[in-house]
């Protein structure tokens, strides 16, 4: 076989990272433009206005936590204060749950480490009702719509308590009464089922609509063709997000043609809105977010939207990101930490300072400790007690068919 | 009551399903405004409408997604595969979405999606218009897998998977669209008007679709069968002279044991059939449930007749079809063991 060397004129190219471990990390490629840069077209402009910037990056918050541009949804001090401490809270449960996967509590854990503000900004821009299929790495969103920590927790360590009965992986929620679809392991399988919830959504006459998230890598799925072809032809009510966070486990967003053209700029072909946002500006989120959902409540169709983000921590508790990236890589990130940015614009509106964030972090630490201590009440995933063994044999169908009840009868239960 | 063509009983129900329900919507390839390839869903855009009757884009991992997403928000959807030849870009919505939407959320999203598609040979369509893939479906748990046999069944069997709370395959077997089949080529095209299982009941009724129907009774063998084999099997047992009971299936998960033990006992001897290819096909499932349940009353190995283990060819389409001088051999061979 021939020995490719990109570069080379034989052999193809396979991309690389600008970094890997032990070299500087090099973000020289990510355009930081200033709030302001991007414009904001009307709710019910043609989508094609929208793809002149699908290579730029929307942001309302500069490097200072200044907020500016036509992007700044004017939020309340409250409101902001609020997301601030959502996503404190979802960092802080992320923190304490991978320490205990860590300590053998859990079979696995995934961080949502410097993405809070992706899933927690969006989350308060939608309504409640808007149905959410989420990634494995949309933690914030239960949060933001205040489902139970110790119901999460019990989710986790698959106990007795565990809504799905422990046949999910730990951080595949479902939480119907929060509008939460069941997140499912094999990815993009959920962007075009989003399509369709919002189809019936605007068959049936309601105001509700759907809203989606991906990865970067995820994009190379042809699920992920699907949805924007349905959501194209349909104009359904729905907003597909792909989250750009740079890393799909060990392979950086080039693996997907990200060095290519952004991911926003897919939706062009298909005739989407677009939008790219600075993913660790809440505010910029908020609006993004909001701006699509006012466009598909109106009747006016999709927007793809990517939010440009990095994953602070491994993929999942499964790898040591150590052996694929530089290790420090998250600190050079120049979009910075979204929760840090979101506290310092709150410091510099006067409505917040160093002492009651100190004090959020450490009584959101303790809320977790005491949540987790509620959750171990009703078992864990290696002590039990589980679910009852013989729910094995439930709901695979409305009622358990011969076959299976035979089976059931083998197992003895 | 009606004649009807297997055609025109799959679209009367699925106008009797839409004029109840309003929560069912139908779409597919071409099976919008044009009523479908083969005419299944004729009229009914007309009748109720762009956002209950209408035209897919042609990718089916994209129609079935879709499906799952109107049904997890209270739609009924009846989604087309043109072919099912075609159905393999959607099967991970199917094996990773579909089947377990309603076990990985302990019942809190259900999914009540059916899909309709066309099966079998015996149209000369070559190897991506000919395929029986009901095998690889009814390896997964979580859905059901059907296949009727006549017009009668396909309208009650089609509405009882529509209102069905389960994912339901409803695979139709092409050649029986217009009119039975025996299995013979030479002979001239039979209409279903002339058959009793073509007259169909015009308004609601379901068949259900936990039950195998024994179409014939007999006393020497059992003859397993579904979609098209079921009138292969008749014809040959007429041709081979022997008094066999011949069951169809119609539905494959969950299949009817007690139907098939129960005459297995009595007669001793079984000969399954099918027209996929042999290895892993359905059939297998069969012959090794009934030696666990009838073992004892088994007086000669079962034999299966299927497809042969080669992609269906076009030119040679009847070598290939398990016709009837290899089903007359098959049951020669269980009576005389």
């Amino acid at each position: 076989m021939k020995q490719q060397k990109n570069g080379n004129k034989t052999g193809f190219f396979v991309p690389e990272p600008p970094a890997r471990p032990g070299e500087r990390p090099d973000f020289s490629n990510v355009d930081c433009s200033a709030p302001g840069a991007v414009p904001m077209p009307a709710i019910d402009c043609a989508a094609q206005r929208t793809h002149e910037f699908a290579g730029g990056l929307i942001r309302v918050l500069d490097d200072k936590g200044h907020a500016d541009g036509p992007w700044d949804p004017e939020l309340n001090t409250n409101e902001l204060v609020e997301m601030l401490r959502l996503m404190g809270l979802t960092r802080a449960y992320d923190e304490r749950m991978f320490k205990l996967q860590r300590q053998g509590k859990m079979s696995f854990y995934m961080k949502s480490l410097g993405e809070e503000a992706v899933a927690v900004a969006a989350a308060k821009a939608l309504d409640d009702e808007d149905m959410v299929f989420p990634s494995y790495r949309q933690q914030g969103i239960l949060f933001a719509r205040g489902r139970d920590m110790v119901d999460m927790m019990c989710h986790c360590i698959s106990n007795s308590k565990d809504n799905l009965k422990g046949r999910q992986l730990p951080v595949h929620y479902t939480w119907k009464e929060g509008s939460f679809f069941s997140i499912s392991g094999n990815l993009c399988t959920q962007f075009p089922q989003a399509v369709g919830w919002a189809m019936a959504s605007a068959a049936k006459g309601e105001s509700a609509i759907a809203a989606s998230w991906i990865g970067d890598g995820t994009t190379a799925e042809g699920d992920f063709h699907s949805a924007l072809t349905l959501a194209s032809v349909y104009k359904a009510p729905v907003i597909l997000n792909v989250v750009n966070n740079q890393w799909a486990i060990s392979s950086f967003a080039g693996i997907a043609g990200g060095d290519q053209a952004s991911f926003a700029a897919r939706g062009i072909g298909y005739g989407l809105p677009t939008l790219r946002v600075d993913g660790n500006d809440a505010l910029a989120v908020y609006a993004a977010t909001q701006w699509a959902a006012k466009r598909a409540r109106s009747g006016l169709g999709a927007t793809l939207i990517e939010t440009v983000t990095y994953r602070g921590e491994s993929h999942s508790t499964s790898d040591d990101p150590g052996k694929y990236r530089p290790k420090d890589e998250w600190k050079s990130w120049p979009l910075g930490d979204p929760l840090e940015r979101l506290k310092a614009h709150l410091i510099g509106l006067g409505a917040w300072n160093e002492q009651r964030h100190e004090d959020m972090l450490s009584e959101q630490a303790e809320t977790v400790r005491l949540a987790y201590k509620e959750a171990e009440s009703f078992g864990t995933l290696r002590e039990g007690p589980l679910s009852p063994t013989a729910s094995i044999f439930d709901d695979v169908y409305v009622e358990q068919p011969w076959h299976i009840r035979r089976q059931r009868q083998d197992l003895g239960v | 009551m009606a004649r009807m063509t297997m055609i025109k009983a799959i679209n009367s129900a699925l106008d009797v399903l839409m004029e109840k329900d309003e929560t069912v919507c139908s779409f597919g390839e071409d099976a919008g405004y044009f009523g479908g390839v083969f005419g299944c869903t004729e009229g009914l855009q007309e009748k109720y409408g762009l956002n209950r009757v209408f035209d897919a884009p042609i990718n089916e991992a994209a129609i079935i997604a879709m499906a799952i997403g109107m049904a997890s928000n209270g739609l009924r959807p009846v989604a087309e595969i043109q072919f099912a030849d075609y159905i393999f870009p959607g099967f991970d919505q199917i094996i990773s979405e579909l089947s377990r939407i309603r076990y990985r959320t302990a019942g809190a999203f259900t999914t009540p999606v059916t899909i309709r598609t066309p099966c079998g040979g015996g149209i000369y369509g070559g190897q991506t218009h000919s395929m029986s893939p009901e095998a690889f479906f009814t390896h997964i748990p979580g859905i059901r897998v059907v296949m009727p046999s006549n017009p009668y069944d396909a309208k009650g069997m089609l509405i009882a998977s529509v209102e069905c709370d389960d994912p339901v395959i409803f695979f139709e077997p092409k050649r029986l669209y217009n009119g039975p089949f025996d299995g013979d080529p030479h002979k001239p095209a039979l209409a279903w008007s002339s058959h009793e299982k073509g007259e169909v009941p015009k308004g609601h009724y379901t068949v259900d679709i936990n039950k195998a129907e024994i179409v014939q009774g007999g006393s020497e063998l059992t003859i397993l069968a579904y979609g098209t084999m079921v009138h292969v099997a008749k014809e040959s047992a007429r041709l081979a002279n022997v008094d066999a009971e011949v069951i169809d299936l119609r539905t494959l998960i969950p299949y009817d044991i007690k139907t098939i033990a129960k005459s297995v006992n009595k007669t001793g001897r079984c000969v399954v059939l099918h027209e996929a290819p042999r290895t892993s096909g359905f059939g297998a499932e069969l012959i090794a449930q009934i030696q666990e349940d009838c073992f004892y009353a088994l007086e000669a190995p079962i034999v299966r007749v299927t497809g042969w283990d080669t992609p269906y060819p076009h030119a040679h389409e009847w070598a290939y079809f398990p016709g009837q001088e290899r089903v007359m051999r098959a049951i020669k061979q269980v009576l005389e063991n």
